[in-house]
């Protein structure tokens, strides 16, 4: 017996104002739902303080916390800001990248699920969901780029065009590359849950994975002319740390002064290194994490 | 709130839910049939488990098989059945929440899927914010709830609670709001899942008036429900569905029959 296999109406049938449930305009619908997204936005953040006494100061906390133990036991007791001027606003400069990172990645990945009711229950753009879980991220991410930008002032450190260019190469890298595995994660985690978990542990290895916590010279030394090196240099995070380096910590008054004296203070490819390599990878993230989750976000109501 | 007539020809108005056969189609439900697997475990371990003994991984069962629907302009079109015949699967494949294995759904015009009563409503949030944010789920535009707030607010009969959480409501207030937010979004085509059976006999009562305001506005309607008398009075048409099959479609007195025979 054959039937019709699943199709959209014809052109002919468009034209008389028939349309399929349940389309809409796929990676373009933040845009589009702007207001229902506005909306999903204000709802996580109330969401995610209620009844907290802190609420917003807990976006603070953490970071401030996680940047005094790096602090105290690598670069006092390992001794790296000996070698490194201005350390607080290197290692600070790097955890906010990873922090935003993981937030992304980690909150994406858990909100086609942890909006299960809604997903199986009412029809509405599910793309919305990653992409509101992103712009909490940002939210909380503004803080800690005040932190930053304050910190790197009180370290003598001025804003040029060059680290403006190279905070808004290293966040667009960012959001694009992160945005890619978000819906990739939040995809794939609707069929089997052990995917956040892995997303855990990827967030976790990151920190350690890129430049944050020590400088990129040390890893040249190490394992410098293998492939490791080459993928150590093409990592998307490490593109992205070095050029939030090249913005708030390169060009500053100490690290200038050091230079002549210790050339491994420079970066390879000055000043924006392989960027354009981060934003290829990144692109292409992005184009596989909307294709797979376009694909598979028809299954995520019977799914959930 | 007064209906500006909708886009499509409706029926005559005040006459009751009669509708000429030529009406213009809205929806049209071709050859669908859905499977569901039965796989509940959701992790790689059982997958890779199942892969290695071979063993078949999911059984399936026929949620749906090759159903055909259409529905006309100003139709009422209840769908009955006992439970697991389909009824809410064939609603959630019309809405876009499920998607056909075989077949095809189209629709013309906007849709308001009323799966279930308050799905978006969020405890942490006040009545007003549910509002906004159920509205916008809904398919409204700012500009169409801010029209529409007091309306709204007026028919749930909740003023003075609108700015409290909806946490702290009672089960009824809460319903009497996510209807009244639901009634009022305005689309063409309106899917409803049991969500008659909601708050005291007065409201139910309103609820009542306001669907037969609708009807006659020419909305078209799509309702599922287990309360077999209220449907019969209702419906201009009953689909009576078994095992994911249309058994009976046609004449509301006779559809409830027919499943009562059964």
């Amino acid at each position: 017996m054959t039937r019709p296999a699943v199709r959209g109406p014809s052109r002919a049938e468009r034209a008389e104002g028939w349309r399929a449930p349940g389309t809409d305009a796929g990676w373009l619908n933040p845009v589009t739902e702007r207001f229902l997204l506005r909306l999903l936005v204000k709802k996580e953040l109330r969401v995610r303080y209620r009844g907290s006494v802190l609420g917003m100061v807990w976006s603070y906390v953490k970071p401030a916390v996680q940047f005094v133990v790096f602090y105290i036991a690598l670069g006092v007791f390992l001794q790296l800001s000996k070698d490194t001027p201005a350390y607080a606003v290197y290692l600070f400069s790097g955890i906010v990248v990873v922090n935003l990172f993981g937030e992304v990645f980690g909150n994406a990945t858990r909100s086609i699920t942890g909006n299960a009711p809604l997903v199986s229950k009412i029809y509405l753009p599910s793309q919305l969901f990653p992409w509101s879980s992103m712009i909490v991220a940002l939210v909380h991410f503004l803080p800690q780029l005040v932190v930053l930008v304050v910190g790197a002032l009180l370290y003598g450190w001025r804003p040029s065009p060059t680290s403006v260019a190279a905070f808004a190469l290293g966040m667009v890298i960012l959001l694009v590359f992160t945005m890619g595995l978000g819906l990739l994660g939040a995809a794939l985690n609707a069929a089997f849950r052990d995917v956040e978990n892995f997303v855990d542990l990827i967030v976790m290895v990151a920190t350690w994975l890129s430049p944050v916590l020590y400088r990129i010279a040390m890893v040249q030394e190490a394992i410098g002319g293998t492939v490791l090196w080459w993928l150590y240099q093409l990592n998307p995070l490490t593109i992205v740390v070095e050029l939030f380096h090249v913005a708030f910590w390169r060009y500053g008054p100490h690290v200038v002064a050091k230079v002549p004296a210790d050339p491994t203070l420079t970066q390879p490819g000055e000043p924006f290194g392989l960027w354009w390599a981060g934003l290829l990878i990144a692109a292409a993230t992005f184009v596989v994490g909307t294709v797979v989750f376009e694909r598979s976000k028809r299954r995520f109501a019977q799914e959930l | 709130m007064t209906l500006p007539p909708p886009d499509a020809p409706g029926p005559g108005g005040g006459a009751g839910p009669v509708t000429p056969a030529a009406a213009r189609e809205m929806v049209r439900v071709q050859h669908v049939s859905k499977r569901f697997s039965l796989r509940h475990d959701h992790s790689l371990k059982q997958l890779v488990f199942s892969a290695l003994q071979r063993k078949k991984l999911a059984d399936t069962f026929m949620a749906l098989d090759d159903v055909d629907l259409t529905v006309r302009a100003g139709e009422t079109v209840g769908l009955i059945g006992f439970n697991g015949s389909g009824k809410s699967t064939l609603l959630k494949t019309i809405s876009g929440v499920l998607f056909p294995d075989e077949g095809r759904v189209m629709l013309r015009g906007r849709v308001a899927g009323l799966i279930e009563v308050g799905a978006g409503f969020h405890p942490d949030l006040s009545g007003r914010e549910n509002v906004y944010l159920n509205g916008a789920i809904l398919g409204m535009s700012r500009q169409q709830i801010d029209e529409r707030f007091d309306d709204i607010l007026a028919f749930s009969e909740i003023e003075q609670f609108i700015d409290t959480d909806v946490k702290y409501y009672s089960s009824g207030m809460f319903l009497r709001l996510a209807f009244s937010v639901a009634v009022h979004t305005d689309p063409d085509i309106f899917l409803v899942d049991e969500i008659l059976s909601v708050g005291d006999e007065p409201f139910q009562a309103k609820c009542l008036e306001r669907i037969r305001e609708l009807q006659e506005a020419g909305r078209t309607m799509v309702v599922v429900s287990h309360e077999l008398d209220m449907l019969e009075s209702l419906c201009s048409r009953i689909v009576v569905l078994r095992g994911g099959r249309i058994v009976f479609d046609g004449d509301p007195v006779q559809a409830v029959r027919t499943l009562r025979e059964s």
